[in-house]
Order: structure tokens, then sequence, then C-alpha cells
């Protein structure tokens, strides 16, 4: 009993961001990165980066609209190539963002209001470079409204069992309340912006965009429960999306596609190499703004361990399919795999379980998940194996699947590099230029976090 | 009871216990029409001012159902009514597959429903309210916590809720211009 009771009182749990913080100062220091009139030669560095690839994006996607998708290595049978690859792995980036946001809110995960305003920008960003890809593959990009089913005088309508057209409804639906929910969490945050800065425009802007938000206590608890319906929306809907981004595999008859156990292991990739991708933003950042008080080595290791655990289920899933293409006695789904594993694109495979399987193994260790540097190194090394896991899912696949005389290799040009690069760009672009306008960490949630936050009730008499 | 031409008096408190007490008291003091005003949501102060109920959750439910019975219907008419393609005799009304879409849009109209509603609900956007006229509460988004009893309240005085609200020992009591 004695022992029972000891952990019932047990304190609570160390608090999640550095000592000596105030309401003043966590709001200051926030603001300030947006605020003041100095720009950090590591913005400008990484902004300019961007920009010169979103150039190149540019530059790509006019030569693809006036030459066609000829200029990517994309030839029968390897139709889908670099573009869905690139597809796949961007949507999967954002999935994190939105489990940062919504499932760990549900689960009352209080660390995560420190990293889930940018992680959410992340999401916007990663979607909208996914949302470029299946677009520009279509081919003839400027019908790209096709895809929905609106009145015409053609009389045709949308595929509506195909889950190509599922995916629209997905990715379109995922933008959209991805958009909302960021946009809902910044709302108090430009009110706060508005209030604190000195400039006539800036107080105007964050003004209109912030709506008049006053922080009046009925209006807070309204937000709250908005923020949690939106939480318990988003929640299933994420899992929804990489769902039918797997069916877009699983339904087709491919050797190496055709198979049950998709869904979960693409969520599960999904949401690995989006924390990949949040350290990897998180890392620089904290360090160059001096924002280590704030998103702490604690964030970075919690982020490491479920990396470790995505980590596991993914090689899980790797093991499986071997076995389940064994399993089904069926000589092309041996041979898929046989493929994928010894034939011509056996180093790219080879590679993915290197980045995917070996090296997070790395993170049961403390020493690794508590260096920062390390971790960023970790980071990148996952995104590059789950960008290799999508590209041999679809190109050995399509490459060598019933007819030997149908078979064909696929050889990725500069172009196709050029676009990729390119949406990289685009995504530094954007991530870069909302750093430098709207806060980065939630300041009204990191307040929620400090010891001071705590209404003190007073005992009631016995 | 005189009336003012005022919007209401609030205090200024420099912590979230001293409002919550404040704002019991005076609840208790028989104040109805009064709001509080925070840098970040206290949930102890829903409770002191008894704002437990709002319609969110019954406006994203309705805009959820319109949603999804939406997004069934529209596939409905196009792959049975608008645009039949029989493929080996198999049924046009083939609900399995209309389950994702039904989903998506579900979820598109009652997130659309929550930030909408929510706005609708707090009365945003609202680029003027009475309360910015107050110096000092350009703080309420830093650090700051006011609580503020409206003119429009039964028991609302002038003198007599300033001197009220200086008795719970606030930083500050300030008029509230229209």
């Amino acid at each position: 009993m004695a022992e029972e009771q000891d952990l019932l009182e047990r304190p609570e749990r160390p608090e999640i961001i550095a000592p000596g913080y105030t309401f003043g100062t966590v709001t200051d220091q926030i603001s300030a990165v947006v605020l003041t009139k100095k720009t950090p030669i590591f913005w400008t560095a990484c902004f300019g980066v961007g920009f010169a690839l979103l150039l190149l994006f540019l530059w790509s996607v006019v030569l693809l609209f006036a030459k066609g998708v000829g200029i990517w290595g994309i030839r029968p049978p390897v139709m889908w190539g670099f573009a869905i690859t690139n597809f796949v792995w961007w949507i999967g980036i954002g999935h994190a963002g939105t489990l940062i946001s919504a499932i760990l809110l549900l689960l009352n995960q209080r660390w995560r209001n420190s990293i889930n305003r940018f992680a959410e920008a992340m999401t916007l960003f990663a979607v909208a470079c996914a949302g470029m890809f299946p677009v520009l593959h279509l081919g003839r990009p400027w019908l790209a409204f096709w895809l929905f089913p609106y009145p015409n005088t053609m009389a045709i309508q949308p595929n509506f069992r195909s889950p190509l057209v599922w995916d629209v409804f997905a990715v379109s639906t995922y933008a959209t309340i991805s958009a909302l929910f960021w946009y809902v969490g910044l709302m108090p945050d430009l009110a706060t912006l508005r209030d604190r800065t000195t400039s006539r425009f800036a107080r105007f802007t964050y003004g209109i965009m912030a709506m008049g938000w006053r922080g009046s206590a009925r209006h807070w608890s309204v937000y709250e429960t908005a923020s949690l319906l939106l939480a318990g929306l988003a929640t299933p809907l994420v899992l929804s999306v990489h769902t039918v981004v797997s069916f877009d595999f699983t339904i087709a008859i491919v050797p190496g596609w055709h198979s049950t156990f998709f869904p979960p292991y693409f969520v599960a990739g999904a949401i690995y190499c989006g924390f990949a991708m949040v350290l990897a933003l998180a890392i620089p950042l904290r360090s160059v703004y001096g924002l280590k008080g704030l998103i702490t080595d604690k964030h970075l290791d919690n982020c490491g361990k479920i990396m470790l655990a995505t980590g596991l289920i993914v090689a899980y899933a790797y093991l499986m399919e071997i076995f389940t293409a064994w399993y089904t006695a069926n000589v092309y789904e041996h041979e898929a795999i046989w493929h994928r594993m010894f034939g011509p694109y056996a180093s790219s495979y080879w590679s993915l379980v290197m980045c995917n399987i070996i090296a997070p193994q790395f993170l049961w260790f403390k020493k690794i998940r508590g260096n920062p540097v390390l971790l960023f190194i970790w980071a990148v090394i996952v995104l590059v194996g789950m960008w290799l896991e999508r590209f041999v899912i679809i190109v050995s696949s399509l490459a060598q699947d019933y007819m030997p005389s149908s078979w064909g290799l696929f050889h990725a040009t500069r172009w196709d590099w050029a676009t990729y690069l390119g949406t990289i760009g685009l995504f530094m672009f954007l991530f870069f230029l909302f750093i430098r306008v709207l806060p980065m960490i939630s300041i009204f949630e990191v307040r929620t976090l400090l010891p001071q936050a705590k209404v003190e009730e007073e005992e009631a008499p016995r | 009871m005189t009336k003012t031409d005022i919007y209401g008096v609030m205090a200024e408190f420099d912590n979230p216990t001293a409002l919550v007490n404040a704002a019991r008291a005076a609840r208790e003091k028989g104040f109805r029409k009064l709001d509080a005003y925070t840098p970040f949501p206290i949930e102890e102060l829903t409770d002191a001012l008894h704002l437990h109920k709002n319609k969110l959750p019954l406006i994203v439910l309705v805009g959820g159902i319109i949603g999804g019975i939406l997004g069934y219907l529209l596939q409905y008419y196009v792959t049975v009514w608008h645009f039949p393609l029989n493929i080996d005799g198999k049924p046009l009304h083939s609900w399995p597959s209309y389950i994702v879409i039904t989903f998506e849009m579900t979820v598109l109209c009652a997130g659309l429903s929550a930030v909408f509603g929510l706005l609708a609900l707090c009365g945003l956007p609202q680029p003027y309210h009475p309360t910015f006229n107050v110096p000092r509460f350009a703080l309420a988004s830093r650090n700051r916590f006011f609580l503020c009893i409206e003119a429009t309240d039964p028991l609302f005085d002038r003198k007599h809720t300033s001197e009220f609200l200086e008795t719970l020992e606030p930083k500050e009591v300030s008029e509230v211009a229209h």
C-alpha cells in the first residue's frame, strides 16, 4: 500500500521547456525572429538556394509544357518514374506535421506545442510540392481540371471507381484541412504580432490576418472546441491520405504492388520520413535562432524515438513483403521480389535497406539521439532512404512485370532531376518565407507550457 | 443606476490565478455581462465564467453529414444516372468504391464548418472592438490578463463597478471607451 501511495504522489514530470521563461520573454523571443529588421545570413543563404532551385523548377516546367513529358525518362513500360516517386515522398513528409498537430494534440502530448507550428507549415508546403507532380505528369497539365467532376459540354465525368480519382479528393481535402488548421492555429499569434510590431504596414497586415482576435475568454472557449474537432477530423484524414495513395498501387495487378499490407506500410513510412524532415528542419533552426530553450533536446529525443518506432514498422513491412511474395506461391510475385533484390535495381534496394533498416537501429542509443549533429545526419539518411523506397517500389515493379518481352528499364534524365530538385527549392523558398514573416513556434501554446500558466487553486476546507 | 456612455470597465492582472479569482468574485457579486481577455486559453476561466456550452460540435456534425451525403449522391448520380458504364454486367451502384470520396467529402465539409463556425460564433472578423481603445490592452496578447465588466450589465455602475474591481487587487483599472 505504501508503495502505491508513493507512486500516486510522485511529482509531475519535469517541465518541457527550459526554466526561466516568462510569458513576456517567450512572446518576445519568438516574435523577435519575425519583427526584427536583421536577417541572419543563414536565412539569406537558405532562401537563396531555395530561390535558385525554384527558378530551375520553373525552367524545367516551362520546358515540360513546351515539349511534353518525353523530356523525362519515362518510357514504356515504366510510365510513372520520378514524378510519382516524388509525389509519394512529398505527401509522406507532410504526414508528420499533421501527426504532430492533430494526433499528438488528441493524445495530450504537450511537448508538441513548440514544434507543431513549423511542422504544420512543413505539411502545407510538402503537399504543395506533392500536388505538382501528378499534374505535371498528366501530359496535358492545362487540362488538370478534368480530374474534378463538373458539368461540361462533353458530358463526361471522372471514374469514381478509380483510386486515382480518390487520390484527387484525398489530397485536395488534405491540403484544404491542413491550411485551415494551420491558419486557425495562427490567429492568436497574428494578434500578438499585430500588438507588438512598430511598423504601420505590419500592424495593418497582421491585423487583417488576425481578424480582430482579442483573446476573449468566450472566443477561447469556442476556439478550444474548434481545435479539438479539427484535430479529430485531421487524424482519420491523415491516415486515409496515404492509404489512398497506397491504393494507387495495390488496386493495380502489377506484381510487387498488389498486396493488402500497403496501407499501414505506407502510413508508417510517411510518418517515418516526415519526422526525419521535422528533425532536419528543427535542428538547424533552433541553433541559428537561439531557440534551444523552446525546442529542447527532449523534443529531438522524442522525434528520434518516433523515427525509430516507425522505422521498425517499415522494416517489418519489408520482411512481410518478402514473406508474402514467397507465401503466395505466385511465380510473378517471386520474380518481382527477386528482381528487386538482385536485378537491375539491386543497388537502390540494398541502399534503402541500409538507410531505412540498418541506420535507424543506431537510434536505440541515447548518445545518438542526444547529439543534434548526428541526429541531423540520420534524418537526412532516412529521407534519402524513403525516397529510394518509393523509387524501388514504383520503378522496379513496372520495369519487369509479366512478359519478359515487354520489360524495359528506367533511366532518369537531367530534367527528372531538375524537376525533383526544383520542388525541393519550392519547399525551401516557401518554408524560409514562412520563417521570416510568421512565428515559427506557436507562441500561445508555448505560454501554456510555462509553470506560471497553471491556476493555483486554494485548498478547499476539509 | 446611471446609464453610461462607455463600453465597460476593465481590470488588469498579471497572473492567471488572480484573474480567475477575480472572475469568480465578479460572478458571485451578480455580474453577468463580463468577459476576460487572456494571452492563452485557461480552462478554469471557462468554468469561472460558465462558458461551457457552445454550438460548434453541432455545426460540425451537421456539416459533416451534409458533406457525406453530397459526396455519396455525387458519385451515385454520375455512375448510375449521368454516365453509366456497363462493365461485365457489374452493378452500376458500386457502393464500396464510393466510400473513400464519401469519407473525404465528410471530413472536408466538417472541417470547413468547424472553421467558419468558429468565426461565426466568435463574430470574427471584427477589426474594431472597444477594448482596443485601452492602451495597455495590447498586452492581452503578451503577458497580461484582463477582466472587463460591460456597461450593459444591469448591475453596472460606472463608479461602483470600478470600485469593486479595485477591491480585487488588480494592477490597474481603466474605463473602456466606445
